[in-house]
């Protein structure tokens, strides 16, 4: 699998450089998440509001909701729950595509055709991986404090200046950059499994049904295993 | 042009091909023949460099491919094209955009000559004013012509043909076996073409080629190759009925 990302980077480096594959991939994995990430974004602030007021309430801390729900946001849910969901549609999908294209030896015909695969077919989205999850996470966060300041101040009556004053005071820059670091090195992730499962998929509906399984389930472990290492390196 | 010297290759603990040695010669149709499962398409593929052997060498011209990968290789496939057996048109494309995509991707050529070469190639396979169509809303038959025509826009020296006319009525198989003819002697390219059907092939290979057991059982010209004395070959052969078999083997 190692050999399998490398490669793809090596052949990135070298020209044609295929922007518009990249773009066209940026397209697919990040705008065409943008509903479900909002979506998934906007309810787990609610909830993540909802279940924080009556907990902070107990301590008389109500005023610290907007902390409560912009840090675990930023630090946990956004990187998290975004690259889940970026697996969900996107990834499923690019194992299935690569890995059609293998079985109906399309890739085959990229190779008699003097074009590399991997440079064609995985290195771009390897790229769009990497730069369009941390873009979605970024939304992520940014609809998810939304949502709990919706539950928060408009539902449970917490005041908007305690909400957003401790949002502003609790979130610091170093937050934000393990944010995005963690949701570089799970784009990485998602797209390197994906791309990996649908490139070596064995030749058969069930063989592809497997890969797609696979590559969902091994990007998700990977995804919560490699939180737990960044967070523990980060804190 | 084409050499394979001794390969040998064992597929899932198979042995398949158990040194096969085959020349094919320069300018000729060559086609290969054989029973299911005996490695056809696998030989068909080592000649491209898209499978390596595991004892054996590749000739192509005075390059030696079984060991090559990346820009070698490359260089070396830029003489060939393959129409695979279910055309492998990108699904994604519509059909000019398939025949466009060498052009595109490997010569970098824009603007108005790839659409004169593209609705040239897609007129001599039959296919004029088709371009607009995705792959999905094609025949077999025209999906093997489009997949004809991208094999044929980059003008290559060596087109492999990987059963071409699997899944198409006798008419269609006909016709896709006529536009093979007619391109090749037209073109004079190189051909090498996997193929079950029999007796077709005698009509249009200069060479035909049998694979029995993961080795060149034979290799003669169409009209010698039905002179043998093989009697495992004439049975082979003798299913298409243009073959009279020996008395022994008909009683």
């Amino acid at each position: 699998m190692l050999l399998f990302v490398l490669s793809a980077f090596a052949w990135l480096m070298r020209p044609p450089f295929r922007f518009h594959q990249i773009m066209k991939q940026l397209h697919f994995i990040g705008y065409r998440s943008t509903f479900v990430v909002v979506l998934t974004a906007g309810f787990t602030g609610m909830v993540l509001a909802l279940q924080g007021y009556y907990s902070l309430r107990k301590f008389g801390s109500e005023g610290l909701l907007g902390a409560a729900v912009a840090l675990s946001m930023i630090r946990e849910l956004g990187p998290v729950l975004a690259a889940l969901m970026v697996t969900a549609r996107a990834g499923s999908a690019m194992t299935a595509e690569i890995g059609i294209m293998r079985i109906t030896e399309q890739i085959d015909a990229l190779d008699t055709m003097a074009i590399n695969p991997r440079q064609y077919l995985i290195a771009p989205k390897l790229v769009a991986g990497i730069l369009g999850v941390p873009l979605l996470v970024a939304l992520f966060d940014v609809v998810g404090i939304y949502g709990g300041s919706l539950v928060g101040v408009d539902l449970l009556g917490v005041s908007e200046g305690a909400y957003w004053n401790s949002v502003e005071s609790a979130v610091e820059w170093k937050d934000v950059y393990g944010g995005i670091l963690k949701s570089v090195c799970f784009g990485l992730i998602v797209s390197w499994v994906c791309c990996y499962k649908g490139f070596y998929t064995r030749q058969s509906a069930e063989g592809l049904g497997s890969a797609t399984t696979e590559a969902v389930v091994l990007s998700s472990v990977l995804i919560l295993v490699g939180d737990y290492v960044l967070t523990s390196v980060l804190l | 042009m084409i050499k394979l010297v001794g390969i040998e290759k064992t597929l899932g603990g198979q042995p398949v091909l158990q040194g096969v040695d085959l020349s094919i010669p320069v300018g000729k149709l060559t086609t290969i023949i054989g029973r299911s499962g005996e490695g056809k398409s696998v030989l068909l593929k080592h000649m491209i460099g898209l499978m390596q052997p595991d004892r054996g060498e590749v000739w192509v011209g005075n390059v030696e491919i079984s060991r090559l990968s990346g820009t070698p290789l490359n260089d070396v496939r830029k003489q060939f094209a393959m129409l695979f057996q279910g055309a492998a048109l990108f699904d994604s494309l519509s059909v000019f955009e398939n025949v466009a995509f060498p052009l595109r991707e490997k010569l970098r050529m824009k603007g108005p000559e790839v659409g004169r070469r593209v609705e040239e190639k897609l007129e001599e396979v039959g296919l004029a004013g088709m371009g607009h169509k995705f792959p999905a809303e094609l025949s077999g038959g025209m999906r093997k012509r489009a997949g004809l025509a991208r094999a044929l826009v980059m003008e290559p020296e060596i087109i492999l043909f990987d059963e071409p006319t699997t899944g198409l009525d006798p008419l269609m198989a006909k016709s896709i076996h006529d536009l093979i003819v007619t391109m090749h002697r037209r073109l004079g390219f190189t051909a090498v073409m996997v193929s079950h059907e029999i007796p077709e092939i005698f009509g249009i290979s200069d060479w035909v080629a049998m694979l029995r057991k993961g080795k060149i059982a034979l290799m003669a010209t169409a009209a010698e190759f039905q002179q043998t004395a093989d009697p495992e070959i004439l049975e082979f052969i003798s299913v298409g009925g243009t073959v009279a078999l020996p008395g022994s083997l008909v009683g």
